[in-house]
């Protein structure tokens, strides 16, 4: 579904990652871990073709990311780490503007038993300002648990969420990889649900290290 | 599910409506450019001379100053707040044309801030003593020139939507695409005042606002992207 070849970022003369490759196929979710600044929302923004200041490929469905981006675009749910969601708004509405921009459309009904589901039934009609940052995520996540895009990629999607929250998010990615859609995601959250699913990247300072095959995937350094 | 069945159309009616609805629950900042234009205009003949025959030579200029000051103002939230909280990647990773969703951007700032403007401009006219067979060139210049400038403003926007505090930078950047504006708008005011056909003065305008309608959104939407990359 997904693949990166090769890939090699820098920010601000520091190498982030190199010779990094990565296959997510359907049914597949890959957590990425790494420290505090070892280029994990720099790769899934990659990923997401949000940047394009890399270099190595991107390939979408065989074909290179720049030249499908709309097929792209159209099968992809971006989460970030900040949720997109208007303070002037209700929940209800920023679901609706966010797929409509997704060019998804879901009916009100749908939109409030989400909103039932991610515990903010009672809310629909508040403006989000009035609402705490988990709530703000959580409206964000109602409105990925609608999505049918195929694939998912998740800048921390677990932060300031609570314990209920995680369980109900870790069956909605199991539901959601068994349909066999793709999950591409940022936490340090250990995935206990979904542990014979995941496959875990770690990325280190100036290296990458896929768990899978035990490849320490960098070069050397000067 | 293919290319196709993408439906622009429907996303750029919802993405004005949203703007528009947000504008609506934020009174206090969709006015305030309106309260700048009001309070720029008054300052006039306080600050030269409340003389009734120099005002109205200067009334054109004026009201048409005066509304270019306040679009500057109104323009530094126009990307920001969806840069602050996250909306404008979602903006960004959308299925849709970038240059149509930027479109309907510029088209919910300019009837919020625009129309507001042109409404106000007749009352702002009638006190500084503008002679009212030129009302009908500064209504018509003000309706042309108002979405032109919120097209070329939003290309400084759109660049300076990562600057903290880039509200000097964008007035730089805006400003000397104004000019011509400026010049062609005041034009037809001043020479409605003097009796004689301003039409040649709003083609041009009219001429220059299809340009922008054009290639604003490109390159605005090109902005956009290079500044979230990084």
């Amino acid at each position: 579904m997904l693949e990166v070849a090769k890939l090699r970022c820098e920010r601000d003369d520091r190498v982030l990652f190199s010779n990094l490759s990565i296959q997510l196929s359907p049914g597949e979710l890959l957590q990425i871990e790494g420290c505090n600044g070892a280029g994990k929302t720099t790769l899934l923004r990659v990923l997401a073709g949000l940047s394009g200041d890399y270099r190595g490929q991107v390939i979408w469905r065989g074909q290179k990311l720049s030249r499908v981006y709309a097929d792209f675009r159209l099968s992809t749910f971006y989460f970030g780490h900040k949720p997109a969601v208007k303070t002037e708004l209700t929940p209800v509405e920023n679901i609706l503007w966010r797929s409509s921009l997704r060019n998804e459309s879901y009916s009100e009904q749908s939109v409030f038993s989400a909103l039932e589901h991610v515990n903010l039934a009672g809310y629909e009609d508040i403006p989000c300002g009035q609402l705490s940052a988990g709530q703000h995520r959580r409206v964000a996540l109602a409105d990925l648990s609608l999505s049918t895009t195929p694939l998912w990629i998740l800048d921390e999607p677990f932060t300031a969420i609570d314990v209920d929250g995680v369980a109900w998010l870790e069956q909605r990615l199991a539901q959601h990889i068994s349909e066999g859609g793709a999950v591409v995601m940022t936490s340090h959250q250990s995935l206990s649900k979904l542990s014979d699913r995941v496959r875990k990247l770690r990325l280190e300072a100036f290296s990458a290290v896929d768990e899978e095959t035990g490849h320490e995937e960098s070069e050397a350094w000067l | 599910m293919s290319v196709a069945s993408l439906n622009g159309g429907r996303a750029f009616l919802d993405l004005v409506k949203r703007d528009l609805v947000l504008a609506f629950r934020t009174p206090g900042q969709t006015l305030n450019p309106v309260a700048f234009y009001l309070m720029v205009a008054s300052l006039f003949p306080l600050g030269i001379a409340p003389e009734k025959a120099l005002l109205s030579q200067l009334a054109g200029g004026i009201v048409w100053i005066g509304a270019l000051l306040a679009v500057l103002l109104s323009l530094d939230s126009l990307f920001r707040s969806d840069q602050e909280d996250g909306s404008l990647d979602q903006l960004l990773l959308s299925p849709h044309p970038l240059p149509l969703l930027v479109l309907a951007k510029i088209s919910a700032h300019w009837l919020t801030t625009g129309v507001a403007l042109i409404v106000m401009a007749p009352l702002l006219a009638l006190m500084l003593h503008l002679p009212t067979q030129a009302f009908p060139a500064l209504l018509l210049s003000l309706l042309l020139g108002t979405p032109l400038m919120s097209l070329a403003g939003g290309i400084g926007a759109a660049l300076t939507v990562r600057v903290q505090r880039g509200g000097i930078l964008l007035t730089l950047l805006s400003l000397p695409l104004y000019i011509p504006v400026l010049i062609f708008g005041t034009g037809a005011v001043q020479t409605a005042v003097e009796g004689l056909s301003y039409s040649g003065h709003l083609l041009w305008m009219a001429a220059l606002l299809m340009l922008g309608l054009c290639l604003a959104p490109l390159a605005i939407a090109a902005s956009l992207r290079i500044v979230a990359d990084g």
